[in-house]
């Protein structure tokens, strides 16, 4: 077994997770949402194991390096920070309807990562040659996954607003109240750890290269998506900044986070250059 | 009249720098205003953006200080709004907020009760004395030791829990200001420079990006050796390393430090990091030539030259490769025949001393040595306020996590004589996360019942 196979076998429980949770929103059955909760924390398994199985594979090839050095590398983790935080979620709320919003997430990210990135494990170029990597890495990735799932509760959220959730289809949902608190529980957990990840990277670069600051796209995109949840965060404290604003905030920011991700390094020319 | 518009204006302008409207509408338009540094290159010569953009748009764009947008007086001044703002907002709340941490109301009237969380009445048959002292001591155990207050026949509750936690919040805007000196102290007496240092060669001086005089170190630094290496079978890049010297006084205070990318070297407050490489001149070569059927001699000589041979032609070595298809170090070579004819090139491995002989030319071969003379291109920086960007970094993590996560939460009971027996009130409130509050307030208020419940005598 390698870890490109196992990989290839979280990518398929993601995606039966999925089917499984918009199934339960058509069929409302409880059983589904439960199996569709087990088969989500089992393909975590798998792709904790696959992440473990490739920083051995990447041992005995004499490479020291943790598995998140490039785009297929960050792009496997980032869906392990997804499932990761909304499990968490998940125990605290049991509102299983959110899975339908939030593994799509997961499984668009680890099919684009098997069918069409390089999976080869490579040893590192001399920039990346740091322990720096690994905690700006871990940090950045948990940060964007509570952005993920911020996003999936604002779709869901504007989804119900002025809905009547007596009956019919968005009785299932969990009541706009929670989605609220969702979105808001989530960007609280997603902001200190994208702050983190801004820092161990300007930390980082200033041990690497001497400046901890130089405005180069990648770093300016990550200051724009914490200038838009800062604002989200002190948009909730004036009323007319709850509910259907904050939901579309939200949207806009984990757009942005996506922008600083990927659009970075497709679209723009930087530092950051593992994506080309 | 006249004075009191006065202070309505002075008041709206005050309102305004301290309102949350300004803290959002800094926050989405340095937003949006960086994402044009992101798509527009920064900081390159006029004429490449004359070449994207045309001569009329660059115009517009000097004007507006785009090329250098992150240090145009527009930009800036949106940070320093920021920074307004931020301060003003302090200013406006933090005195309010120790006034009402430092004095809590400690002897509240019904109403207040009515206003707070969780609130409930009990009536219990213990004397108030004893009621006191069940519940300070049940307070003691499960949520904070309490302050008692006796005022008009009332006896007075007061407990809570993590008062500081309301600052969090402004040590995480402090944070905010400290990076902010912190970059101006980096700005006003620090400085970023390069330098390049050839092999075997040291400097005293450093050049500023943009100046032509350079700046005097104070110390000299001498670079023993630069070297690349390759992972194997492969171009990719393992190592940059150059081996530094440090002299001081002209005693050499650090020896044979290497230093690369990612582990530079510091010395008085100024520190270098490894950042490029380059050739510096011709390179020598010393091989060992050997004639057919005879004995070889070493020939030294530069790359490029022509070297004569003992039958009146010549060689000339062309090119190096430190990792040549596997095999290790190699050069590419030629011989002219003696009537001038160029042959063809051929490669010699430093490695396989043995193997040019095989090609069956008049003259063998054998790499001895190569020596490349190469610079090491460092970046050079000193940078004071880099500590205290640091702090600012480390109370922004910790602050932003204490403002989410730590609520300050107090409990107010007050006892009030009837017949024999009390009435108990009772609420709390936090700043924060109230949900949780209500559910813990809840179990609580279950504790306090059975305890004033309890037989007199009996805890």
């Amino acid at each position: 077994m390698t870890s490109v196979q196992l990989f290839n076998l979280t990518t398929i429980g993601y995606f039966v997770a999925m089917i499984l949770f918009i199934a339960y929103l058509v069929t409302r059955s409880r059983i589904i949402a439960l199996t569709a909760t087990i088969v989500a924390w089992v393909g975590f398994a798998t792709n904790t194991a696959a992440i473990t199985l490739r920083w051995f594979e990447g041992r005995a090839m004499g490479y020291s390096q943790a598995p998140l050095s490039n785009l297929y590398e960050s792009i496997v983790f980032f869906a392990w920070s997804i499932l990761f935080i909304y499990l968490l979620m998940d125990l605290k709320y049991r509102q299983r309807a959110v899975g339908a919003f939030v593994m799509p997430f997961a499984f668009l990210g680890m099919t684009w990562a098997q069918l069409g990135l390089n999976d080869a494990i490579e040893p590192l170029v001399p920039a990346l040659q740091s322990n720096w990597l690994t905690y700006h890495v871990i940090t950045c990735f948990l940060g964007y996954a509570a952005f993920a799932v911020a996003c999936g509760a604002s779709i869901m959220y504007l989804l119900i607003v002025n809905k009547n959730q007596e009956s019919g289809f968005f009785s299932i949902f969990p009541s706009s109240k929670v989605l609220d608190d969702i979105n808001y529980k989530s960007i609280m957990i997603g902001f200190p750890l994208l702050t983190l990840g801004i820092v161990t990277g300007a930390a980082w670069a200033n041990y690497a290269w001497g400046t901890y600051w130089s405005w180069d796209p990648k770093e300016t995109w990550s200051l724009i998506v914490w200038f838009i949840y800062a604002a989200f965060l002190h948009a909730r404290f004036t009323r007319g900044w709850a509910g259907k604003r904050a939901a579309w905030l939200s949207i806009f920011g984990f757009a942005a986070t996506i922008f600083c991700y990927l659009g970075v390094n497709l679209v723009l020319s930087g530092l950051h250059s593992y994506g080309s | 009249m006249a004075n009191q518009k006065e202070t309505t204006f002075a008041k709206k302008v005050a309102d305004f720098f301290c309102s949350l409207k300004l803290t959002i509408f800094c926050l989405i338009s340095l937003a949006v205003t960086s994402i044009i540094g992101t798509v527009i290159q920064q900081n390159k010569p006029r004429g490449e953006y004359v070449q994207v953009y045309g001569e009329n748009l660059t115009n517009v764009f000097e004007k507006l200080q785009i090329i250098d947008m992150y240090h145009a007086w527009w930009f800036l001044g949106l940070l320093f709004l920021f920074c307004v703002n931020l301060i003003s907002c302090s200013i406006k709340r933090l005195p309010q907020i120790i006034t009402s941490v430092n004095n809590p109301p400690l002897t509240p009237d019904e109403s207040y009760f009515k206003s707070l969380t969780g609130a409930k009445t009990f009536d219990s048959k213990l004397p108030p004395d004893q009621a006191r002292e069940r519940l300070s001591n049940l307070l003691g155990e499960r949520f904070a030791k309490a302050k008692t207050t006796k005022a008009d026949g009332t006896i007075h509750l007061f407990a809570q829990k993590m008062p500081w936690a309301r600052f969090s919040v402004y040590v995480t805007h402090f944070s905010i200001l400290l990076i902010f000196v912190g970059a101006i102290i980096g700005n006003i007496w620090g400085f970023k420079a390069y330098v390049n240092i050839v092999e075997g060669t040291s400097v005293d001086q450093v050049w500023k990006q943009g100046e032509k005089n350079p700046l005097k170190l104070g110390f000299e630094v001498r670079c023993d050796d630069f070297s690349v290496t390759f992972y194997e079978g492969g171009q990719r890049p393992k190592e940059f390393a150059s081996v530094l010297d440090v002299i001081d006084n002209g005693q050499e205070v650090i020896s044979n430090r290497k230093i690369v990318v990612n582990d530079p070297l510091s010395y008085k407050g100024i520190t270098f990091y490894q950042s490029s490489y380059g050739s510096a001149g011709a390179a020598t070569f010393k091989m060992r030539v050997t004639p057919k059927g005879g004995s070889g001699r070493i020939v030294t000589g530069q790359e490029g030259d022509h070297i004569p041979l003992p039958n009146g032609g010549s060689f000339a070595v062309n090119g190096y490769a430190a990792e040549y298809q596997g095999f290790g170090p190699a050069v590419q070579m030629h011989v002219n025949t003696p009537d001038g004819k160029h042959g063809n090139p051929f490669v010699v491995f430093q490695r396989h001393p043995e193997f040019d002989a095989r090609r069956g030319g008049d003259y063998a071969f054998a790499l001895l040595e190569y020596n490349e003379l190469q610079y090491t291109g460092l970046q050079v920086k000193k940078d004071p306020g880099v500590w205290v960007v640091w702090t600012g970094c480390f109370l922004m993590i910790f602050g932003s996590m204490a403002a989410f996560m730590l609520a300050h939460r107090r409990i107010w009971i007050a006892i009030v004589a009837r017949g024999n027996g009390c009435t108990v009130r009772f609420g709390g409130t936090t700043h924060r996360n109230r949900a949780a509050f209500d559910l813990y307030l809840d179990e609580l208020t279950t504790e306090i019942e059975s305890t004033l419940n309890a037989p007199a005598g009996e805890k």
